[in-house]
């Protein structure tokens, strides 16, 4: 690897200005009188550590590894020689509840297992149940998920944009992005009633049909949140030091990528245009007029931009689902799965009989399984469920996507510098909770 | 940046045989089309392939589990299959404790945008063992280590098939089997007891244990200084 001289601005005795007046740069070296001299190589303090490999360790309570991942780093100076992640510290066994939970009360699990995209788990749980019974959803309904869906893939988004900029030491953008994010969630919270954990959908419908005047929040939104892109995308595409922290680092070429399983932005960086939602549509996406933005390098600064142009994607498509929000009911008419409404539950005999077998033992889907994948802003999300007939899943399985892209770091940070194993662990946009399930 | 990678457009194969994708509709439960490669297999398995199922739209392909790394081979390197990404490997227990767990490979091609099941079957009183698709796909390796973690079954050519979401030393089973119980193994004070008396270092990983191992050739003030604790900002 070629050395490159550090400079650093230092304020020097002497003049220090440069013919337009701004503060020099100048080499780190200068003698004892304070004169420049040109760097040299330091001479090894310690020859006998020359060629010894150091272990450090990152995490798991660490800011920059975006909750309890732990690397263990074999170092050759700030070489990165090998890396060896340990994942598990949230581990809680998400899949094994939901065989002991009907298939409504797993949605509240699937908010807390990708914490930074509740509606879109839910929608995707809510989509692989529905395949397991056979239910075909309402138009409205279908047009409120991609609502939710694309409104999910923003939050996550902007926290990634956020915690990206941080770790990467911009700050600015956090609070820029951090304030959209906060519209969202009050949308969604006068929606469901809750940010973070939304449990927004049921099988067969969703939990709540939107809010009077939602739509203009919304259209609101769609609006405005472009102008915050511009100028997130002002102050970092062509910012000199946020593209020497990127450009280059972690780069995966498209033939790895695949064979790695890596998906969402992560692949798309590495110019595989591969997004469930065009290749094996659901919701009717194929209806939708988008791109698929891809990358040509694969490394760190193509993860950023084809996030960023994800995002004015995702525009895009709010901006088509608000003009053709059809009128109609949201829930299916199936009353295997759809509760009575609660003032009929309470006066009507029959209502109350239903409710009460409904809540209790649980609607009961055919024997079969789905795995039903859906596009998550990490990449493909998927769902796997068995049934046995009885009203609760005989395994459920949740294909997160962030736990396969973390599976190749190892191979990404291979002979990066310490420093940059952060911005590329940043680039992964994992979600621990997603992780360890 | 690099000006070697050519964008793969996927979903658009050289032959051009593949229809514009749709969402699914009106997919009837059982008896679909089954997808092209299923009678692929067949025709190049025989008797390898076991039965053919198709629930839901999904095919499902049981397989010899002996022959599971020569069907996922074929499947990934056929230009007619071109199965090149690996979405996920888990496995299945039932409830009816006598019926064989499941293991299963959810496959896609990319380039003709299919989707396939593979499903082996592994029954109950023999050892758990099916072969490792790693040196096919990469990303097989934390799947699998996840399903042997959870489920006790061992991928027979894993590089390095550790525990991944449990610790290294746990002793106490297979989580998602089901035969391990909601709450696990013991009662809450039983495992607080347990874990107080625990030796934390019998936690640490290879690479800990190397580290300290290295502490003896340290010199000798490094070694006095370590021992005094030296305290920084106290």
């Amino acid at each position: 690897m070629a050395t490159t001289t550090r400079t650093v601005e230092v304020e020097l005795s002497t003049t220090g200005l440069d013919a337009q007046g701004r503060p020099q740069r100048v080499p780190l070296a200068t003698d004892e009188a304070g004169n420049l001299v040109p760097l040299t190589p330091t001479p090894a303090l310690e020859p006998e550590l020359e060629g010894e490999h150091m272990l450090i360790n990152i995490g798991p309570q660490h800011p920059a590894t975006h909750g309890v991942l732990r690397l263990v780093l074999e170092l050759d100076g700030e070489t990165v020689v090998r890396c060896v992640p340990h994942i598990g510290y949230l581990h809680c066994g998400f899949e094994k509840i939901g065989e002991y939970r009907q298939y409504n009360q797993i949605i509240p699990w699937t908010d807390r297992e990708d914490y930074l995209n509740s509606p879109g788990n839910n929608v995707a749980f809510a989509l692989g149940a529905e395949r397991l019974f056979g239910i075909e959803i309402t138009e409205r309904c279908k047009v409120l998920r991609v609502i939710a869906m694309e409104l999910s893939r923003l939050i996550s988004h902007c926290v990634w944009l956020g915690t990206f900029c941080i770790d990467i030491g911009a700050f600015t953008p956090f609070l820029w992005i951090f304030q959209q994010r906060e519209r969202v969630y009050l949308m969604l919270e006068s929606w469901i009633g809750a940010r973070l954990t939304t449990t927004l959908t049921r099988v067969g419908g969703m939990g709540a049909d939107i809010p009077d005047g939602w739509t203009e929040d919304l259209a609101h939104f769609v609006r405005t949140f472009p102008k915050v892109l511009d100028e997130c995308n002002t102050m970092l595409t062509k910012n000199a030091i946020w593209v020497g922290r990127t450009v280059g680092l972690g780069a995966m070429s498209a033939d790895e990528a695949i064979n790695y399983g890596l998906s969402g932005p992560m692949l798309r960086a590495s110019g595989v245009a591969y997004d469930v939602r065009k290749d094996f549509p659901y919701l009717d996406y194929e209806t939708y007029d988008f791109d698929v933005p891809i990358g040509l390098s694969g490394d760190v600064y193509d993860r950023f931009l084809v996030r960023m142009e994800e995002m004015r994607q995702s525009i895009r498509i709010l901006e088509q689902a608000l003009k053709r929000l059809p009128d109609g009911p949201v829930n299916v008419d199936d009353p295997r799965v759809i509760l009575p409404p609660k003032s009929k539950a309470t006066s009507d005999m029959e209502s109350m009989i239903h409710h009460f077998k409904q809540v209790m033992e649980g609607a009961r889907p055919p024997i079969g399984e789905a795995y039903v994948a859906v596009e998550s802003p990490k990449g493909e999300k998927g769902y796997y469920m068995v049934s046995d007939g009885t009203s609760k899943p005989v395994r459920w399985r949740i294909r997160p996507p962030s736990f396969v892209n973390l599976s190749a770091i190892p191979k990404m940070v291979e002979g990066h510098l310490l420093s940059d194993v952060i911005a590329i662990n940043a680039s992964i946009d994992i979600v621990m909770g997603e992780i360890d399930r | 940046m690099s000006e070697t990678i050519q964008p793969v457009i996927a979903g658009h194969a050289e032959d051009g045989q593949v229809a514009a994708p749709s969402t699914p509709r009106n997919v009837p439960y059982r008896d679909g089309t089954a997808n092209p490669s299923a009678d692929a297999l067949r025709a190049r398995f025989g008797d390898a392939v076991h039965r053919v199922d198709v629930v839901w739209n999904e095919t499902t392909v049981f397989v010899d589990r002996a022959r599971v790394l020569d069907v996922v081979r074929w499947l990934h390197d056929d230009p007619s299959q071109q199965y090149d990404y690996l979405s996920d490997v888990t496995a299945v227990e039932y409830r009816d404790l006598d019926r064989p767990i499941e293991v299963v490979w959810h496959l896609r091609s990319l380039p003709h945008r299919r989707f396939l099941r593979l499903k082996a079957l592994l029954p109950k009183g023999q050892p758990l063992v099916v072969p490792s698709v790693w040196s096919v796909y990469r990303g097989a390796d934390w799947l699998e280590r996840e399903c042997y973690d959870m489920f006790g079954i061992r991928f027979e050519g894993h590089p390095d098939l550790r525990r991944l979401l449990m610790w290294e030393q746990y002793k106490e089973g297979y989580p998602l089997r089901k035969d391990f119980p909601l709450r696990g193994r013991f009662s809450r004070s039983e495992q607080l007891r347990q874990i107080l008396a625990q030796n934390p270092e019998a936690k640490y990983s290879m690479e800990e244990l190397n580290v300290l191992e290295a502490f003896d050739e340290l010199s000798i003030e490094q070694r006095a200084r370590l021992r005094g604790g030296e305290k920084v900002g106290e």
